[in-house]
């Protein structure tokens, strides 16, 4: 049995020390909110945060993460920056078709809550998921909006 | 394009007695009864119109089968077109709120089960695709909404005695002005079961000028649930007792499983159920998903040679798309004529001056970011529930009835929105893993949950067509065009899912080359019918996602050729057509006014710009682009797109659907392209199949031109005009035409 540290809660889960994080939160947990896209760390929809650093859970044995803090979607609106993102994303309208949006919203939320001001590169580098419905010039536009808001507060118009 | 969606066409007889919700209420275990207008009914259509002599469901009519308003006035919507990401559930909400008086954000919407109510497309039909969902059915779901709110009305009257005349409504309420009474849609819902449903055609809908919610940019429905990990696609799906199966497909379509070397290794890795020989693949059983795809992945299968190779498609070890792509262009003879107008061969041998060009396009992946996925039980009585992404819930019905003999009553079909779909889930014969999940299911005694990796979905996705197209034309003296001749060769998407060629030509393999508007007296297409073992399918925009491409940028070449600006030529073309005249200054002015460049931008840049159009799906579209060329890379920096769905429910939709189509469109003009070697994909996941990624998304600029003419498509339109509008703006710079796509810019010419 494994300990993991889950949006705040302790789980014990039985698997294999190699199994991918992904399949853990998705199978074991039964949160299902974490996409599994790729496998190969290529797109990005199965992103969680680790200690709040956005991270491919795909390609994550669930051994590395024991004792760290798991933060999935589930959670997200827990997070004050979290809930931040989602209100910019409900704002900007960004899905569309939705299933690789947990992985955006992890990955924008990781960004800002490293650098609440991110700049154009900080962007490009950060907000580097696939989305096949190209919702790519909105989710710029929802973590721009959040770039240029002050802390603490919802930020934008409505 | 004909959808695929393998349906009988419905009788249109007389509504059904309303009378009977009562029955089929309490049949569909609704004990909330007394609480709702309607109930989402879980039957198939045996049981909706059952009984001998019963009269036939007229689709869309009757409520109780679509709504359910709750007594906080909440609303629940089952919709006939399947959301996957196109905006439809909010369509539909705005639809039937606006005739319902009902505000779309109370809905909630969800994918309608199997049964003729949902059959709203004329003449019967029912599937999402060809960008057809709100084009076809939008009278009948304001209908549904006008017969809804005339039974509110008419319970109203009742409960405050006062003649239905004296009444009207507010969002959510009915009011008695005279009396200032109003009652909440939650409280009349109960008393409006028991009224007679209206004649359908009795109901009059609003005039346009009153609509409170159509053509406004109402706000999606689903975004905060897809912005929490909250919205569940089939993937998500889970019931008690559920195993998980991965499979390995066959290297090759057409073969088989044999042996499995090691077997009883992998038989008794860790959380193996069992292990299982499909038709065309291996399966395994396990308790997790895990240790289903550790387990299928190490099994080494002795793939056999099919026996008989002439009754399917059969990959060939040998195939290349290398070497289709030179069969196609090998390929010779007249073709057969799609379309044609005055005479193309005398034209040209009359002409001042002639250009002839050959143009080829690339297979493509759906890559829709969901791989496919089905969970399927037989439950103790006998009946199955099977979830499953689909587009066409009934045609799925029919075949699932098929392969397990079951009634089609016997079956629920659980359609869930779609992680993205671009066509992907249509019926196709070896391209859907329903069939294996009802076989695992139905071997194991248990629910069985089949995901399909990405690497086993690349192996067996349903590809875009390739082709290659030779054109010809011929100019007069002033430079204009006034022969144009294009012969396709390739198979087309509906001709590779039949697996034969049709009786009649497959419109989707020229649609785009065909169908163009441009005034040119003599024109000749025609297709070059050329088999390919590579498995079809309808991706976004189908034939014109590529034959746009061919033709608007082979017009630049005859622009080129005439000495005519390529902007100037198409509204010469386009002379005494109104709308599209003013579509293609309506994009142009949308861009700051037409200029081709190559000029230098205020970065220092050297850019051009290019433009297109496109005739898709009862839409009309201009675009143009703005590129430059960055380390011998296209930079695509700005896409102006007009689009003229004549009228439109939700000008935010449309705007995000333009938006996405043209990325879809940049994608493959830039960087996709499915390709084979020895008889295998060479790209299995997407490190080896580019798509395009954020960096190179260019900024979309969109402008909704209202002509009033018959209501277009939206899903799609938004892509065929980019690709051209991109590599005529190539062209441009670079001085080089480009004929095949995804581009190869000259590295010379930056």
């Amino acid at each position: 049995m494994i300990k993991l540290h889950v949006n705040g809660a302790v789980r014990s889960v039985d698997a294999e020390p190699d199994t991918p994080l992904l399949w853990v939160i998705r199978d074991n947990l039964g949160m299902t909110g974490t996409k599994y896209g790729c496998g190969i760390a290529q797109c990005g929809a199965c992103s969680v945060m680790i200690d709040g650093v956005v991270t491919r859970s795909c390609v994550t044995p669930v051994e590395a993460v024991a004792g760290k803090a798991i933060t999935t979607i589930e959670a997200i609106e827990k997070d004050p920056v979290g809930a931040r993102v989602v209100e910019a994303w409900v704002r900007h309208q960004v899905p569309q078709c939705g299933y690789c949006q947990s992985g955006q919203v992890m990955a924008a939320t990781s960004l800002i809550k490293a650098t609440a001001h991110p700049s154009d590169a900080d962007i490009d580098a950060a907000m580097v998921n696939l989305c096949r419905c190209g919702t790519y010039t909105t989710i710029r536009a929802a973590v721009h909006d959040l770039a240029g808001a002050k802390p603490g507060t919802q930020g934008g118009a409505a | 394009m004909n959808a695929p969606f393998g349906e009988e066409a419905l009788p249109v007889g007389e509504p059904v007695n309303i009378s009977r919700r009562r029955f089929l209420l309490t049949s569909a275990g609704a004990a909330a009864g007394a609480f709702v207008l309607g109930f989402g009914l879980p039957v198939g259509p045996a049981r909706a119109a059952a009984g001998d002599g019963a009269p036939a469901v007229v689709p869309g009519t009757r409520v109780p089968a679509f709504l359910e308003i709750r007594p906080d006035g909440m609303i629940r919507l089952q919709s006939p077109f399947v959301e996957g990401g196109q905006g439809i559930f909010t369509a539909m909400a705005q639809l039937v709120g606006e005739e319902l008086d009902a505000d779309p954000a109370t809905f909630t919407v969800e994918n309608a089960p199997t049964g003729a109510d949902y059959k709203v497309m004329p003449p019967g039909r029912r599937g999402t695709g060809g960008s057809a969902s709100v084009r076809t059915s939008h009278l009948v779901m304001r209908r549904l909404g006008a017969i809804a709110r005339a039974m509110l009305l008419t319970a109203a009257a009742q409960r405050l005695a006062v003649p239905v005349g004296e009444l009207t409504t507010e969002p959510g309420h009915v009011v008695h002005a005279a009396s200032s009474r109003r009652l909440a849609y939650g409280d009349l819902a109960a008393a409006a079961m028991d009224v007679p449903a209206p004649a359908p055609d009795s109901v009059k809908l609003k005039d346009k000028a009153a609509f409170r919610w159509i053509g406004k940019p109402v706000a999606r429905i689903d975004v905060r649930a897809k912005s929490t990990g909250k919205a569940v696609y089939a993937i998500d799906a889970h019931v008690d007792g559920m195993l998980h199966a991965a499979v390995q497909h066959a290297p090759r379509l057409g073969l088989e499983p044999g042996a499995i070397r090691n077997e009883a290794a992998i038989a008794a890795m860790k959380g193996v159920h069992s292990v299982h020989r499909l038709p065309g693949a291996v399966a395994v059983v396990a308790e997790r998903f895990w240790h289903a795809r550790r387990a299928v992945e190490a099994a080494e299968v002795e793939w056999q040679e099919p026996a008989d190779r002439s009754a399917m498609r059969y990959m060939p070890a040998d195939f290349s798309t290398a070497a289709y792509a030179a069969q196609l262009a090998a390929a010779t003879g007249p073709g057969d004529t799609h379309e044609t107008a005055g005479d193309v061969a005398h034209a040209l041998e009359g002409a001042a001056s002639t250009i002839s060009a050959t143009y080829q396009s690339q297979f493509l992946n759906h890559a829709q970011l969901e791989p496919p996925s089905t969970l399927a039980r037989f439950n103790p009585d006998g009946t199955l529930d099977i979830w499953a992404p689909n587009q066409s819930p009934d045609g799925f019905l029919g075949d699932i009835a098929q392969r397990t003999g079951l009634a089609q009553d016997r079956i629920r079909l659980h359609s869930m929105i779609l992680g993205g779909f671009f066509g992907r889930h249509f019926k196709y014969n070896t391209a859907n893993p329903y069939p294996q999940a009802i076989a695992l299911a139905k071997a194991t005694g248990r629910p069985v949950k089949v995901i399909w990796t990405r690497e086993e979905e690349f192996l067996r996705d349903t590809l875009r067509p390739m082709a290659v197209v030779q054109f010809r034309a011929g100019l007069d003296a002033a430079g204009y065009p006034v022969a144009i001749e294009a012969i396709s060769a390739c198979e087309g998407p509906s001709e590779g899912i039949a697996n034969k060629r049709g009786e009649k030509l497959d419109a989707a393999a020229v649609e785009g080359v065909a169908g163009k508007q441009y005034a040119i007296p003599n024109r000749r297409i025609a297709q070059r019918y050329v088999k390919t073992p590579v498995t079809l399918g309808y991706w976004r925009s189908v034939g014109h996602s590529m034959n746009n491409f061919f033709y608007e940028c082979f017009l630049d070449e005859i622009a080129l050729k005439g000495g005519k600006d390529p902007y100037d030529l198409r509204l010469h073309l386009l002379e005494g057509n109104q709308r599209l005249t003013t579509l293609l200054k309506a994009v142009a002015e949308l861009s700051g006014g037409w200029k081709s460049g190559p000029f230098v931008a205020p970065d220092g840049s050297r850019r051009a710009r290019g433009v297109a159009m496109s005739s898709p799906f009862g839409s009309e579209t201009a675009a143009i682009a703005e590129v430059s060329i960055e380390a011998g890379e296209v930079r695509v920096h700005d896409i102006w797109q007009a689009i003229d769905p004549g009228s439109i429910v939700n000008p935010a939709i449309v705007a995000a659907q333009v938006m996405g189509a043209s990325a879809l469109g940049l994608s493959q003009v830039l960087v996709e392209a499915a390709v084979y070697r020895d008889g295998v994909p060479v790209a299995r996941n997407f490190d080896g199949y580019a798509v395009l990624r954020p960096g190179r998304m260019a900024r979309v600029h969109t402008r909704i031109v209202e002509s009033g003419e018959k209501i277009g498509g939206i899903g799609e339109p938004g892509l065929p005009a980019v690709p051209p509008a991109v590599a005529n703006a190539v062209a441009r710079l670079t001085g080089t035409p480009m004929r095949t796509m995804p581009l190869v810019p000259p590295t010379a010419a930056t």
